[in-house]
């Protein structure tokens, strides 16, 4: 049994991905640097700071029971505070440079993912779900950008302070040092043992919670059919099961992962005991000079492990941000439709179509439409009908240019489509498909959607054709009504708008694929008037399940299994008593 | 969000308390840490012995192995609590939607449902596990440190008052700008979602209007719209983390600034000894009050999103089912008849009745047509049945007994229901067909063939694996005529007294109608069969025709003397097929 495909989440190719997201940050390499140096001096900062704190202690530890050398406490304090102030203000411009930088490069991979999706093959967006392309768009480019705007730079900083704070710690004291160094990797290790740990059951809880997704969602969406089959308590097991999986992974991963805080704060407190009583050796010796040095270790073993801890959590974090990047990558490397290479142009179409044995395959096993030859000249109304699968909107995709022949040519006056731009190809076209498209939008703006120096008479007229006007009269704000999820406006009703659409395109040619499937029977009737003013003088085609709508028409080809078996008029074919005449009467026989 | 957390029970309290001592443990053994230190400071500048260190050092990691071993304890207790929760709180939900009627569902927007199931829950959880335990833990750190430091200096206590101050209002000004558009990312995402999805929805539609730089255009502006909004959250946020960790370090200078002023207006020896480690306890002390004040901001800007979240889940859990069953279990003398009685149906906040006076009666074996044009409420119609919507007035019959008598599942499992929009669930085939549960025991293998059969749905055959073949979710992988085959199989297997077939032909293609037509007509006699059809063929040979228009009925009887006597009837026969055909 298939089973769905698993998300990956661990990055394929790292170093091709790392390069590829860094690409996109290039416009700012100069911001980049910027922010780069200031973390640099912040981060200097940050490391000279605990000689601060170990200064005021000798002045004051030293002269303990003299003198305390006040001026000079307060001056080094001052020394700090200003220093402190500026890393603060220096940090927080590196935030707003990174924050802008990432904001600007996830914008910059949305907006090429949206460019990419108008230049892809139809093969491709056929055979992908919109909802993986979406998540690429929205989920994929958080994750992309949050993990750059806080791993980039931690990962400078981090190492930095690692490596200041160990230089440190060796001029300070040797023997110190490989103590706090010892503790700190011990913590880390522990650190390291409970990520590994808790990171399984975060993936189970990642799944669980996918699983519940998807259960919950096909349940509500199928509610009335688990009523209409009392399949309530067979669905309610369902989701126990999965609820109760869920349960104990999100307690495991998060009662493992919460192990981690307490336990680098036990091996903080560890550290400092040991500094404490090694460094009280030291001192005892006078190996150490002062025992602000011993303050400031205690510091030092602080900025030590504290970047190794994020270092770690970077780690993961750039692991999950270039998987998500190499999904974006992945829309975008699709290859794009090739380039054109027009040679000719249509601009006055007289609308002869001849299609010469045309074959084509979605994938080169399947072959579709085997050997297709039909010509059409100017002003006919030509039917295709056949079963489903016989391959009637293949024939439109082709003819649309939205796949390419595998042979054969399709000729629009003579001139072979592929000398064509697709655009041409395009604008000889008007097109109303079975699945009604309309967008979040006024009715105004959709049924002129593109087309440029359209008059609000010209979209009054075209409502008033397809019997649209008294409706959209009779909505709050007329043609201005908003179209979205809480207007009521039914099936029928969305394909008379885009029947609108078409008509305002004003097209040479027509292409009708089911076009009145979701309109009654009496509507259809009316709109096949409008349609035979539209289709007057125009070559159209016409793709029907309802034979009754063709009858008219001036060719019908009858095609079947990817093959013209018949064509001729209705009587013609009727006459014949061959494939189509069985189609047709099986409406009425018993 | 205080409904909510009525909901916990008995254990969870029990878990909340246990919670609450393991912490006040916890912060004691915490505090007590750096009154080691300050006994350590004397003893190193004293150059004691290491073993009277260690002594000392030794309690400090006892102390400090205390306060690992309670906040493990700790945490198993939180993480159970949250979680077991959320477990709970998710079951309730989905059970209630569960009960919802049809226009409970409409109302609430499968969409909504979902994230309420989920996300929000998600939500409450991540406030339970992080939220309640800081909520806990800082006020007793706070009030707890506090005390202890006010037998030190007060100076240095304002010191840290004065920190505190500025962290909490750093926050919450930096939040409060922040709030409004983390608020909006929310409408913004969706609307890039929006405009992607039609864009991709539409692709040949755009293509073919040559719409590709259109289009790009709505996406750019949608695009503009979320980055700025969150380039300005962002860059508000981001002031956070300078301002926290200036406070950390600077507080630290200031205390021992204020120790050494201390100390140097201290005379003895002995007492500047004590003020030196006062003040090298107190600065760890303060970054305590500091870091406990700074987390209990942190939860009061979760609260309002969790909030946000509890309400919409209470908003669920407070909604009683509309449709309620009755006590009847569903044995009858009489099977398979319905009989609808003056019915008439109305939506909520509806002026317009959908259905009136709807009456007539089908006897056992016999299949009745529904056809109208859209918005006659030929599909509403049969949807009353099953008791999808409730009518508004009226009465309906089945096996001579009102639904409303009837428990729920005794009224539904005497009915097979076919819907428009063929839906399948995630699993195999077999899955799909042997769907919910009849009151019967589960059809068998040749009872299952049979129906396929019955239903044309030959290609199952053809499938890898057969009836065991996989369907994705949402059926993806058939196609739409397959799927409505399976689904018109599965409502065949549960051998039901009515099977109701709301617009399902409509899919298939005229001979597959057809064929199936005459399957059904062999080898369910006995059933009664409701159909709502679009094409005059499908039903032209049934035993009743009901016409409905606006929601009346206009006609009543067989094709033949409804041509003669029905105007609609013979105009949608009319713009079917033509007058010869006829």
């Amino acid at each position: 049994m298939p089973r769905p495909p698993q998300i990956n989440s661990k990055p394929q190719n790292f170093k091709k991905s790392l390069k590829r997201t860094f690409s996109y940050t290039r416009r700012f390499y100069g911001p980049l640097i910027i922010a780069i140096f200031l973390a640099v001096i912040t981060t200097v900062i940050t490391l000279i700071s605990p000689n601060f704190v170990s200064r005021i202690t000798d002045l004051i530890s030293t002269n303990l029971g003299g003198t305390i050398p006040l001026n000079k406490i307060i001056k080094t304090c001052v020394i700090a505070l200003i220093l402190y102030a500026v890393s603060a203000v220096l940090n927080y411009i590196v935030g707003f440079i990174m924050v802008t930088i990432t904001n600007v490069v996830s914008k910059n991979l949305r907006k090429d993912i949206s460019r990419k999706i108008n230049v892809l093959p139809l093969s491709f967006l056929d055979s992908t779900t919109h909802g993986e392309v979406l998540s690429r768009i929205t989920n994929d480019v958080d994750t992309v950008s949050s993990s750059l705007n806080n791993s980039l730079l931690s990962l400078v900083t981090s190492l930095l302070m690692i490596v200041g704070s160990l230089v440190a710690m060796f001029i300070k004291n040797y023997i110190l040092a490989l103590c706090a160094i010892a503790t700190s990797l011990i913590g880390l290790l522990f650190v390291g043992l409970v990520m590994k740990f808790s990171q399984k059951h975060f993936i189970a809880q990642q799944r669980a919670l996918g699983q519940l997704n998807g259960h919950i969602e096909e349940i509500y969406a199928g509610h009335n059919i688990v009523k209409a089959y009392n399949a309530e308590d067979e669905v309610k097991t369902k989701f126990d099961k999965i609820n109760n999986s869920l349960y104990t992974s999100a307690w495991k991963s998060q009662f493992i992962s919460g192990m981690m805080m307490p336990i680098m704060n036990f091996i903080g407190n560890l550290s400092f005991v040991i500094v404490c009583v090694v460094g009280g050796v030291l001192f005892a010796k006078g190996i150490i000079p002062s025992f602000g040095t011993i303050a400031a270790f205690i510091i030092y073993t602080r900025l030590f492990s504290q970047p190794l801890n994020q270092l770690a959590q970077v780690a993961t974090q750039l692991q999950s941000a270039l998987a998500a990047s190499e999904r974006v990558f992945e829309v975008l490397d699709q290859e794009e439709l090739p380039a054109e290479h027009a040679t000719k142009q249509i601009t006055d179409c007289k609308g002869n179509v001849e299609f010469s044995h045309v074959r084509f395959g979605y994938n080169p096993d399947r072959v579709i439409i085997k050997d297709f030859s039909a010509k059409i000249k100017s002003g006919q109304k030509v039917a295709i009908v056949g079963p489903t699968g016989a391959g009637k909107t293949t024939l439109v995709n082709l003819l649309m240019r939205f796949y390419e022949v595998d042979s054969g040519k399709i000729c629009i006056d003579g001139i072979d489509t592929r000398d064509l731009t697709r655009e041409n190809v395009h604008d000889l076209f008007s097109m109303v498909l079975q699945d009604t498209w309309i967008y979040e939008g006024s009715i105004k703006d959709n049924v002129i959607y593109s087309k440029e120096g359209v008059t609000s008479q010209d979209v009054v007229a075209a409502c008033k054709t397809v019997g649209l006007h008294h409706f959209i009269k009779t909505l709050p704000n007329g043609y201005d009504t908003i179209l979205d999820e809480n207007t009521s406006i039914s099936a029928g009703q969305k394909q008379l708008l885009t029947i609108a659409r078409a008509m305002l395109q004003n097209s040479p040619m027509l292409i009708l694929d089911e076009a009145t499937s979701s309109v009654d029977t009496r509507l259809e009737l009316l709109i096949q008037k409008a349609m035979d003013a539209l289709t007057e003088n125009r070559t159209s085609f016409i793709i029907a399940h309802r034979l009754s709508t063709i009858k008219n028409a001036d060719l019908i080809l009858v095609m079947r299994d990817g093959d013209v078996v018949e064509k001729g008029t209705h009587a013609e074919l009727l006459s014949q008593n061959g494939f189509y005449a069985e189609l047709y009467n099986s409406q009425f026989e018993e | 969000m205080f409904q909510i957390l009525k909901r916990l029970k008995a254990r969870e309290y029990c878990l909340l308390v246990l919670i609450t001592g393991l912490i006040t443990l916890l912060v004691w053994l915490e505090l007590e840490i750096p009154s080691y230190i300050e006994k350590l400071t004397p003893l190193i500048e004293a150059k004691a012995p290491s073993s009277e260190i260690w002594k000392i050092g030794g309690k400090m990691l006892l102390c400090a192995f205390g306060v690992l071993v309670s906040s493990i304890a700790m945490n198993f207790c939180s993480a159970k609590m949250a979680a077991g929760f959320s477990q709970r709180l998710r079951k309730d939900i989905f059970y209630t939607v569960e009960g919802f009627s049809l226009e409970q569902i409409q109302k609430f927007s499968t969409a909504s449902l979902i994230t309420r199931s989920t996300n929000d829950v998600t939500q409450i959880q991540g406030f339970l596990s992080m939220g309640i335990h800081v909520l806990i833990r800082s006020p007793i750190t706070a009030i707890w440190a506090l005390c202890k430091i006010s037998s030190a200096a007060w100076q240095s206590s304002v010191a840290t008052a004065g920190a505190v101050v500025v962290l909490v209002v750093t926050i919450i000004i930096a939040v409060s700008l922040a709030l409004p558009r983390f608020k909006k990312m929310q409408t913004l995402t969706d609307n890039i979602n929006r405009v992607t999805r039609e864009n991709l929805e539409g692709v040949r539609v755009v293509r073919a209007y040559n719409a590709e730089d259109y289009e790009g255009k709505k996406f750019e502006k949608a695009n503009d719209a979320l980055t700025k909004n969150s380039t300005f959250a962002g860059r508000v946020m981001s002031i956070m983390n300078p301002v926290m960790s200036f406070i950390n370090t600077s507080l630290t200078i200031v205390i021992y600034w204020i120790g050494s002023v201390l100390i140097s207006r201290s005379p003895a020896l002995a007492s500047q000894n004590i003020i030196f480690g006062q003040t090298m306890a107190f600065s760890s002390m303060a970054m305590q009050v500091v870091t406990s004040f700074m987390l209990l901001t942190m939860v009061f800007v979760m609260l309002p999103r969790a909030s946000v979240s509890a309400k919409r889940i209470n908003e669920i859990l407070t909604t009683p089912s509309t449709i309620v069953g009755g006590e009847f279990n569903g044995e009858t003398e009489e099977k398979g008849t319905v009989e609808f009685k003056n019915v008439n149906f109305c939506y909520p906040d509806a002026e317009e009745n959908v259905l009136e006076n709807i009456t007539f009666s089908v006897k056992r074996g016999q299949s009745v047509a529904f056809i109208g044009s859209t918005g006659s409420g030929k599909s509403t119609l049969i949807n009353l049945i099953p008791r999808f919507y409730d009518i508004s007035a009226g009465q309906i019959l089945v096996d001579g007994v009102d639904i409303k008598d009837y428990q729920l599942s005794a009224l539904r499992n005497k009915i097979g229901y076919i819907s428009q929009r063929a839906v399948m669930f995630s699993g195999s085939v077999k899955d799909n067909l042997i769907f919910g549960d009849n009151g019967k025991p589960e059809p068998d293998d040749d009872k299952l063939d049979n129906v396929l059969d019955v239903a044309c749905a030959d290609f199952v055959s053809k499938m890898e694996g057969q009836k065991d073949a996989y369907i994705a979710q949402g059926g993806t992988n058939v196609s739409g005529g397959q799927k409505q085959r399976l689904s018109i199989a599965r409502g065949l297997a549960r051998d039901p007294e009515i099977l109701i077939f709301d617009d399902t032909f409509s899919a298939l293609d005229y001979k597959t109608d057809k064929k199936l037509r005459s399957n059904l007509k062999k080898a369910y006699p006995n059933t009664t069969k409701l159909i709502v059809a679009q094409r005059i063929g499908t039903i032209k040979d049934c035993d009743q025709i009901v016409v409905l228009d606006n929601g009346r009925m206009v006609g009543i009887g067989k094709h033949k003397a409804l041509l003669k006597n029905c105007d609609i009837y013979r105009e949608i026969a009319l713009s079917q097929l033509s007058k010869e055909e006829l």
